[in-house]
């Protein structure tokens, strides 16, 4: 059935957008924030080391930003492959 | 007016708009009891989620907390928000369209097993009770801080409150009514942290104060003669006293960080009180949304919460650090009266030194005289009658609670007598907002999951509703007794709540969801042996002897009991694998329905 074929490739970039959305997430938080602080700290945004801004601020940020992205994203491909309520 | 006046006025008028809300949005089925009849506005649903999560810790304690750890604080910070980009693109979409009203419910059919639905059921009861009795807990603790009543006499209000709104409105009531202690509670937050803000640096918004430069204004009330970063300032005023630098690594190690940093995420993610909110709206693109929302919402307390911390910790060290204690400013003596400021003299150079440790060993009492006044020392404070840690160990002379930071901000911001009120009825509704929260997810468990499905199915609509609300109205009053006869480890079950929804809920969900092929036996046995290897790890480090035993030299790679979730979630995720593969593939009709939940339209 043809119908089914679009429904796999629906799921799938579904799959793509939120791996890379995830990337991002893993990146900010856990490699920026924590296993990288240390040496972005050296590196200053106004008065924050850069680490420590990732932490405090700059990963709760990105993390909205991320969901809004997310959601443009998903609302578009739903009217793509004609799957919208 | 003085303080107590407003607070009694504050408080009064925000309790009589939550009542008015609840008898507006009354429950008349168990739709509108159990999931609102998926009638709510994405944005209201995101401040409601907002209101629903941030309890009295996050309200009260995290900024204390961020002030005292700093780097290592951002680990709640990124913990506490990083689990809602899991949910919204990994959970929520796909659970509303399946559109029932409890986990415990999702699981049970997802892996035809009504054993998988028990266990979920007593984990959703168990994490829901640990998280609920220390919010009635902290309803009590902010009632005795702000209006001078009992703790047991604030916890008993509180009940009385939660009662009433949340057996009449159901989730209907409690979403409203959540609103609006959103408001409260972020116009709390923000107002003395937008002051201490422009008072230091000139800054309007915390959230780039702290990154900013002293102004003459700050330099002057901190005693700074060179101007500069204000997070210079601090790192360098930390360093000289012995600290460690404020915005450097702190004293856990970087595995443990990242373990319970995961843990918190994972762990918000399988949290069923937080889940269910995205049942409620009309649609799955409302589903998105609302998370997207509830984590601007979130977000905004929490992005403030670190601003908050380096200005109190500057101002703290700066206005106490070697001063005496006459010239201690009036915040500090009205707070020593509760016991969450002390000093003690101990080396007798009539000097204030604030220092690494602990000043004292234990809780804080002051000595009083026969009709119960404070016995004053040599330099007019408070005598007081812990025992001290003797000098050798730590010089440090002030304790400091952690829960200071927030509650003296709005008078160390020298802001008006209602502005102090109004961080009272703040904390009030972040802990009364959470309960409800709970409440709801424990009375769907029993009347839904319980009676309605294994006990009795032929319960009528109308016999289910009352149920429910008799099972509210029971949870309060278990909720209550914990509030006021708190078990010792109050402290303890945070991780606990954590690490069981990561180890359980969380693999459950996303492998029901993802892979088609999870069965029931991979479930049952993954559910189980995340479970017992999170509760037992946490049990034996804090229960059993945590002095001697828990150390970061026994634990598992380093990693502590907050952490260990990770651990357990991994464990799940593969046990659940193993089995899954080994055992006969699920039934056509849950494949068929998996597949369904992929796509927002009902496809034939």
């Amino acid at each position: 059935m043809a119908g089914n074929r679009n429904l796999e490739a629906y799921w799938k970039e579904n799959l793509t957008y939120v791996s890379i959305l995830l990337g991002i997430w893993f990146a900010v938080s856990y490699l920026f924030g924590i296993l990288m602080a240390d040496s972005l700290d050296k590196i200053h945004l106004m008065g924050f080391p850069l680490g420590f801004w990732f932490a405090n601020q700059g990963s709760e940020i990105t993390f909205v930003i991320l969901i809004v992205v997310y959601v443009k994203l998903m609302n578009n491909l739903d009217i793509k492959y004609d799957v919208q309520e | 007016m003085n303080i107590l006046t407003w607070t009694w006025i504050i408080v009064g008028l925000t309790f009589a708009l939550y009542i008015g809300i609840a008898i507006w949005a009354k429950a008349k089925t168990t739709g509108d009891f159990y999931i609102a009849a998926k009638q709510i506005n994405p944005i209201f649903n995101g401040m409601a989620t907002g209101a629903d999560w941030m309890s009295a810790a996050s309200f009260i304690s995290m900024a204390g907390l961020i002030s005292f750890m700093g780097r290592d604080g951002a680990m709640y910070l990124m913990g506490w928000t990083g689990g809602y980009v899991l949910l919204a693109m990994l959970l929520a979409p796909y659970l509303r369209k399946y559109g029932k009203f409890t986990v415990p419910m999702f699981v049970g059919e997802r892996y035809y097993s009504q054993t998988a639905r028990l266990v979920a059921l007593i984990c959703a009861i168990f994490v829901s009770f640990t998280y609920v009795a220390g919010q009635m807990r902290g309803v009590g603790v902010v009632f005795s801080r702000f209006l001078e009543v009992d703790i047991n006499t604030g916890v008993l209000i509180g009940m009385a409150i939660v009662f009433f709104y949340a057996t009449l409105g159901g989730m209907k009531g409690i979403t409203y009514t959540q609103v609006a202690q959103y408001c409260v509670l972020i116009m709390a937050y923000l107002i003395p942290a937008i002051f201490i803000s422009i008072m230091l640096t000139g800054n309007p918004i915390p959230q780039l104060g702290f990154g900013s430069q002293l102004s003459a204004n700050g330099m002057q009330i901190l005693g700074v003669t060179e101007p500069g970063y204000l997070l210079d300032k601090l790192n360098g005023i930390q360093q000289e006293l012995g600290f460690s630098a404020y915005t450097g690594r702190g004293t856990k190690t970087m595995i443990d960080v990242f373990a319970i940093t995961f843990a918190l995420m994972v762990g918000t993610a399988g949290l069923p009180h937080i889940i269910i909110r995205f049942f409620t709206t009309p649609t799955i693109k409302g589903a998105r949304s609302s998370a997207g929302w509830a984590l601007f919402f979130i977000a905004i307390l929490y992005t403030t919460a670190p601003a908050v911390a380096s200005f109190a910790r500057l101002n703290l060290i700066k206005t106490l650090s070697n001063k005496e204690y006459s010239q201690a400013p009036s915040w500090f003596k009205n707070w020593e009266k509760t016991g969450l400021v002390a000093w003690k003299d101990k080396n007798g150079d009539g000097l204030m030194q604030f220092a690494k440790g602990a000043a004292f060993d234990g809780k804080i009492n002051f000595e009083k005289d026969a009709s119960g006044n404070f016995v004053k020392g040599p330099h007019g404070e408070n005598v007081v009658t812990t025992p001290q840690t003797p000098l050798e160990k730590s010089t440090n002379e002030l304790y400091i609670d952690n829960d200071i930071v927030v509650l003296a901000n709005p008078e160390i911001a020298k802001l008006p007598n209602w502005v102090v009120a109004l961080v009272g009825a703040g904390g009030l509704a972040a802990a009364l907002s959470t309960a409800a929260g709970l409440l709801l997810v424990i009375a769907s468990a029993i009347s839904h999951d319980l009676v309605k499905s294994m006990i009795n199915p032929d319960i009528s609509e109308k016999g289910e509703l009352i149920l429910a609300r008799i099972a509210a109205g029971g949870a309060v009053v278990i909720a209550g007794y914990f509030g006021i006869n708190p078990p010792g480890f109050v402290a303890q079950v945070v991780a606990f709540a954590f690490g069981l929804a990561a180890s359980s809920f969380f693999p459950v969900i996303i492998m029901g969801i993802f892979w088609k092929k999870a069965t029931k036996e991979g479930c049952i046995a993954g559910m189980f042996s995340g479970i017992a290897f999170t509760a037992a790890y946490i049990i034996y480090f804090k229960f059993m002897n945590p002095a001697s035993y828990n150390v970061a030299a026994n634990w598992f790679m380093g990693i502590s009991p907050e952490g260990i979730g990770t651990v357990g979630m991994v464990i799940n995720f593969v046990i659940m694998y193993v089995v899954s593969k080994m055992t006969p593939e699920p039934p056509m009709a849950v494949q068929k329905m998996v597949e369904s939940l992929r796509y927002p339209r009902t496809i034939e």
